[in-house]
């Protein structure tokens, strides 16, 4: 009864705060919206019993993408109001786009083979973070360092298209400073008085 | 009502609540007294004595500085965002108490003692920049602002190097069960080899909790306190709140990942018969003397000296020496 109870909780307010983020007038409540979404999210992760996933989810969605997110947004000077003005417009395609996906979708469902294709493994009694982890790094090896590969190559793509080397600019070189001896900067004169440095 | 509901969920849900106060009142009494310790431990560094004047030897000054603040005026700033504006301390200080849900403070005593504690526990301080960023923009006021910017980078950056420390600790542990971690069998070469990681999580806990000498975020000569500045009375309190209960959250973090949490130091058999939850508040508090410490000791990092430990030697570092843990452990057959 209470996962029942949980699990409407957690379904009724992950689509209320999914419908908030794109109702909200203000980005950056959109943003915090969709936090709370993908917390929620993770809670019915959680009663599905996986609790891997759910954890990795509010790390890496909630901790690091929403952060940089929610970042930008904050930095933006936007009326949103204003951009709204036109949107009606797109309304037709809107509802294009969502009833070709709702129909894929349905499409999908009718499809999809009465038994999964994958088999239940045969260790039962390990918990689901092993079980993971022994799946990931033997059936399916190739697919996932692959998509590790394709991570990566974003990765290294987005500092090599935002990295800019600019002229003129000094740079502290730590190694440097470090390595500077009190005899290569300073000099100690011992100055006759009344004569000067000369 | 039939008594096997009363068995079901009432006694059960009683007993939850009991475990939560008890839990909430321990944490809230430790920020207490860390306040005051941080003031007595400053003073001796700086040859001063402290708060003397309230109660014996000035004990009851944290109690006295608690009442002060609640009856303060809440002021809030007309152009403030309200509603984010009073869930910042709000969050900040809730997602401070929930992580002590899988702190297992001694070998019975866990509330939950759940699979993944490691990653639950990385998850909620991975959040707790929300805390901060909210307080930031809703006060909207240049100085919190930049604060809350200048926090949201930092403690992203130092999360990654958390995150892969923890790594090394779940790598050599063999689990992510905090009080598994803790029991789990360590040979001398191995905490030889974890050693330079406690020192990379040491330190970036300090960044983690915004602590001096990162304590950029709130920067009182440059930003006139960050973050927090359009705060006042409560909402003020419940900052200050959640920055010390995350402190004593981060110090149990540590003792559990790497002192060995409620065994007896140098796991000296003679010493067992103090009870565990003993040994881990003694931990506990030589992990928040280094706090305290280093505070009294550094002066405050430039930001991007911040930014440069951060990503070019911590990151590179801690990613090396997960590598060479889990190749060690090849080695010695480990995994």
């Amino acid at each position: 009864m209470i996962t029942a109870i949980a699990f409407y909780f957690f379904s009724a307010v992950l689509l209320l705060s999914a419908l908030c983020v794109i109702t909200a007038r203000n980005p950056v409540h959109s943003v915090l919206f969709l936090i709370l979404a993908f917390f929620n999210a993770a809670g019915l992760f959680v009663l599905l019993g996986a609790e891997f996933i759910a954890m990795i989810l509010v790390i890496v969605y909630v901790g690091a993408v929403a952060v940089l997110f929610l970042f930008v947004v904050m930095m933006l000077d936007i009326s949103f109001a204003d951009l709204r003005k036109g949107a009606m417009q797109y309304v037709p395609l809107g509802i294009l786009i969502g009833g070709l996906m709702l129909a894929e979708l349905v499409t999908l469902y009718m499809a999809w083979p009465a038994k999964p294709p994958v088999e239940a493994l045969p260790m039962a009694n390990v918990t689901n973070t092993v079980h993971l982890g022994q799946v990931l790094y033997t059936d399916y090896v190739l697919p996932f360092q692959v998509s590790g590969l394709v991570l990566l190559v974003a990765m290294i793509g987005a500092i090599v298209l935002t990295f800019r080397q600019r002229e003129g600019v000094r740079r502290q070189k730590i190694a440097q400073q470090v390595s500077r001896k009190q005899a290569d900067v300073i000099s100690i004169e011992k100055i006759p008085t009344g004569k000067g440095i000369g | 009502m039939t008594p096997d509901f009363w068995n079901d969920y009432g006694m059960p849900f009683l007993f939850m609540v009991l475990q939560i106060v008890i839990t909430i009142g321990a944490v809230i009494f430790s920020v207490a007294y860390l306040t005051y310790a941080e003031r007595k431990v400053q003073g001796a560094m700086q040859r001063r004595q402290g708060p003397t004047t309230v109660g014996p030897f000035g004990l009851l000054q944290p109690i006295a500085d608690g009442i002060k603040l609640l009856s303060k005026e809440t002021i809030i700033p007309s152009q403030a965002n309200k509603p984010v504006f009073f869930l910042a301390p709000m969050l900040l200080f809730s997602l401070a108490l929930v992580a002590w849900a899988v702190i297992p403070v001694s070998a019975k005593i866990v509330i939950a003692d759940i699979n993944v504690g490691v990653l639950y526990l990385f998850a909620i301080s991975s959040m707790g920049v929300y805390g901060v960023i909210m307080a930031g923009w809703a006060s909207n006021s240049r100085y919190a602002f930049l604060g809350g910017m200048r926090s949201a980078s930092q403690m992203v950056s130092y999360e990654v190097s958390m995150g892969l420390v923890i790594v090394c600790v779940i790598l050599a542990t063999g689990t992510m069960n905090l009080s598994e971690i803790v029991t789990a069998e360590r040979p001398v070469w191995l905490q030889i080899l974890l050693l330079p990681m406690l020192v990379v999580f040491l330190v970036s806990i300090l960044a983690e909790t915004n602590r001096a000498p990162f304590d950029l975020p709130e920067g009182e000569s440059e930003l006139s306190g960050g973050f927090m500045v359009e705060y006042s009375a409560f909402a003020y309190a419940m900052f200050f709140l959640g920055e010390y209960a995350n402190m004593i959250l981060m110090s149990a973090m540590a003792t559990i990942l790497f002192l060995g949490g409620w065994l007896p130091p140098f796991e000296i058999q003679a010493l067992a018969f103090v009870p565990g939850i003993i040994w881990f508040v003694l931990k506990v508090c030589a992990v928040l003397f280094f706090f305290l410490w280093t505070r009294a000791t550094f002066p405050r990092y430039r930001y991007d000296q911040l930014m440069r430990l951060g990503w070019k030697i911590f990151l590179p570092l801690s990613l090396i020496w997960v590598v060479v843990i889990a190749g060690t452990l090849l080695y010695m057959g480990r995994i």
